[in-house]
């Protein structure tokens, strides 16, 4: 698996698609820091004392995006990139038959593509957030605190493995079809429908479930139901879990009546309790990444491999 | 003498077609197997049920007496494997390509550079071992193939169509180049192939695939035998001179069933070999002898008579 491993890692880092998906999100994700970073030093009197550094990720200053949501929406965009040909490209060149009559197991190829593929987004996710750290300091003149390292280092993970998903998910679909494009065309509109349309979709069945939205209770019931039925898709799950994580004062997903706000103190979470709030969503990230690998796994273990 | 591959009842079932057919053959140590079939006979669908890239539906297979399906890697270890079209890595360089799949075979690094070099030169690359594949003609493309295939040092190797899409020359030397393994490093080679004139030549043994079916296996020269059984002697012959009642002189040579006048001379039906007897008829009556020759069906005309009647 190793040699699979060490392969597909120098082909990703070599390919020319990844020197251009680099380009453009360290490029947009400097300017973004850039402008956010700007922002802060020019409203020093409205920015908390505390947690100025995940705000870097977070708040979106002048520009269009904040740091967080440009790294969910391209997230999946990488793990297309690196999986959709990962399968169906070996297939497509004749390369496939050749590699499994080698003494190697069926699965350490997949394995080996899989985990290069996830080692590459781990070096990229890891490099920008480097790159932010490094630009935060220039800008505001401190480093981040121990909090702030941590959170943005469980940030890594989970958006390592958000990414995994859509790896995993493009590698599936590169191998139910075996032709390249039709592969890639396919996660793009799984991206698409799941990070875009969801929305509309939830509150079309949240308009349904509670058609009468006119007292509050009724309106965060709407919301709430809006909310689940948005947490079929991964992306939901990844914007909500950062959301959290990269913002201690976060404390509840949706809306919260004003009478359960009633008494919360408005002081940050500690990381401990930050993470019990989204341990479900983390867990079903890392669930969805194991089953669309599973069965991409079971169907390759059994495939016939016609060149 | 052992056999390398054995296969019995081997059967294949894609939904309502049977790709092949209880197929039983048997491939000795030391020879070269000629797999020959029409396009869409079986003989890759065979060959995959061989390396374990596919399972049989029923039957049993041992390649160098494993199970491909369930002790694949033993097998996969001792037998190379070159696909119909063998595909690379476009973007590496020969060279890098071979070493890949040296290191997939766990050759220690050291040892993969040597033999990477050793199988260039084998196969008459050494001096194209550091271009990019992309910039490869197909001929040397099926070159490096078998090169690749020699990298882990197998006892035997399977080639599917190895002479597909190349031009006679390339072909010949790729033919060549096979033949030298076999004799000079001992290899078991099966082949598949649907030109029997192109491989015959280096065949030792052949079986012959119809619709997933083997039809028939043995020798070259035995299989021939077989085959004209019900075998005719028919010659051509072409002379000229004075020809006035020359058929029926044919005629009256004993063996001659039949002298038919053709454009160009006789075509003769006979029992047996009467060709000394027409040669000295044809210098008895001083004609001078233009062409005699054999009108026997060829290996070509048999094959495709049995892909007809199958």
């Amino acid at each position: 698996m190793t040699v699979v491993f060490w392969k597909e890692l120098a082909d990703h880092f070599s390919s020319r698609r990844f020197m251009i998906l680099l380009a453009l999100i360290v490029l947009s994700g400097l300017w973004a820091t850039y402008a956010t970073g700007q922002a802060i030093r020019q409203n020093t009197d409205t920015v908390p004392s505390q947690y100025v550094f995940l705000l870097l990720l977070t708040s979106s200053g002048e520009t269009l995006f904040s740091l967080a949501t440009f790294l969910g929406f391209f997230g999946p965009l990488v793990g297309i990139t690196l999986g959709f040909d990962s399968i169906s490209g070996e297939y497509a060149r004749g390369t496939l038959s050749r590699v499994l009559s080698q003494p190697i197991y069926r699965d350490s190829l997949i394995n080996g593509k899989f985990f290069a593929g996830l080692t590459t987004v781990a070096v990229l996710w890891g490099s920008i957030l480097l790159l932010v750290i490094g630009l935060g300091i220039t800008l505001l003149g401190f480093p981040p605190n121990a909090e702030e390292l941590w959170r943005m280092l469980i940030f890594t993970v989970v958006g390592v493995f958000y990414v995994g998903f859509w790896l995993a998910l493009a590698m599936l679909f590169s191998l139910l079809f075996q032709k390249t494009v039709t592969a890639a065309l396919a996660s793009l509109s799984v991206w698409l429908f799941l990070s875009l349309f969801v929305s509309v979709v939830s509150g079309a069945i949240a308009g349904m479930v509670v058609p009468d939205a006119t007292t509050p209770e009724a309106i965060a019931r709407r919301s709430d139901v809006e909310n689940i039925v948005g947490r079929i898709s991964p992306s939901t799950l990844f914007n909500e879990s950062v959301g959290i994580l990269l913002n201690p004062a976060a404390r509840v997903f949706g809306m919260a009546l004003q009478s359960q706000a009633e008494g919360i103190l408005p002081t940050p979470l500690a990381l401990g309790q930050s993470l019990n709030l989204i341990w479900p969503h983390i867990t079903t990230i890392f669930g969805l990444v194991a089953v669309c690998f599973g069965i991409s796994y079971i169907i390759f273990m059994r495939a016939e491999i016609r060149a | 003498m052992s056999a390398v591959v054995e296969t019995k009842d081997l059967s294949k079932r894609y939904r309502e077609k049977l790709a092949v057919n209880s197929l039983s053959l048997t491939v000795q140590e030391g020879e070269v197997f000629g797999f020959l079939g029409p396009n869409g006979a079986g003989k890759t669908t065979t060959i995959l049920m061989l390396l374990g890239l596919t399972e049989p539906t029923s039957g049993e297979v041992a390649v160098c007496g494993f199970n491909p399906s369930r002790q694949s890697l033993d097998v996969k270890r001792r037998v190379g494997y070159l696909p119909e079209n063998p595909g690379f890595y476009d973007d590496l360089s020969a060279r890098e390509n071979l070493l890949y799949m040296a290191r997939l075979n766990r050759i220690p690094e050291e040892e993969a550079r040597r033999r990477t070099a050793e199988v260039l030169d084998q196969v008459g690359l050494s001096d194209d071992g550091r271009r990019l594949v992309k910039e490869f003609s197909r001929g040397m493309k099926q070159r490096l193939g078998i090169a690749e295939v020699l990298v882990k040092k197998p006892t035997a190797i399977i080639l599917d169509e190895p002479t597909l899409g190349i031009d006679p020359d390339g072909a010949i030397r790729i033919l060549e180049l096979i033949k030298n393994l076999n004799r000079e490093h001992g290899l078991t080679v099966m082949l598949s192939s649907h030109q029997l004139q192109q491989v015959q030549q280096i065949c030792s043994r052949v079986g012959i695939i119809v619709r997933g079916k083997l039809i028939v296996q043995g020798k070259m020269d035995d299989l021939g035998k077989a085959i004209l059984k019900e075998r005719q002697w028919n010659f051509l012959l072409e002379a000229t001179g004075n020809t006035d009642g020359f058929e029926r002189e044919l005629q009256s040579i004993s063996g001659v069933d039949e002298a038919e006048k053709r454009a160009h001379g006789w075509f003769l039906r006979c029992t047996h070999d009467v060709r000394t007897e027409v040669v000295e008829l044809v210098a008895r009556r001083n004609l001078k002898l233009l062409q005699l020759r054999s009108e026997d069906p060829t290996l070509e005309e048999i094959y495709l008579k049995y892909f007809r009647e199958a």
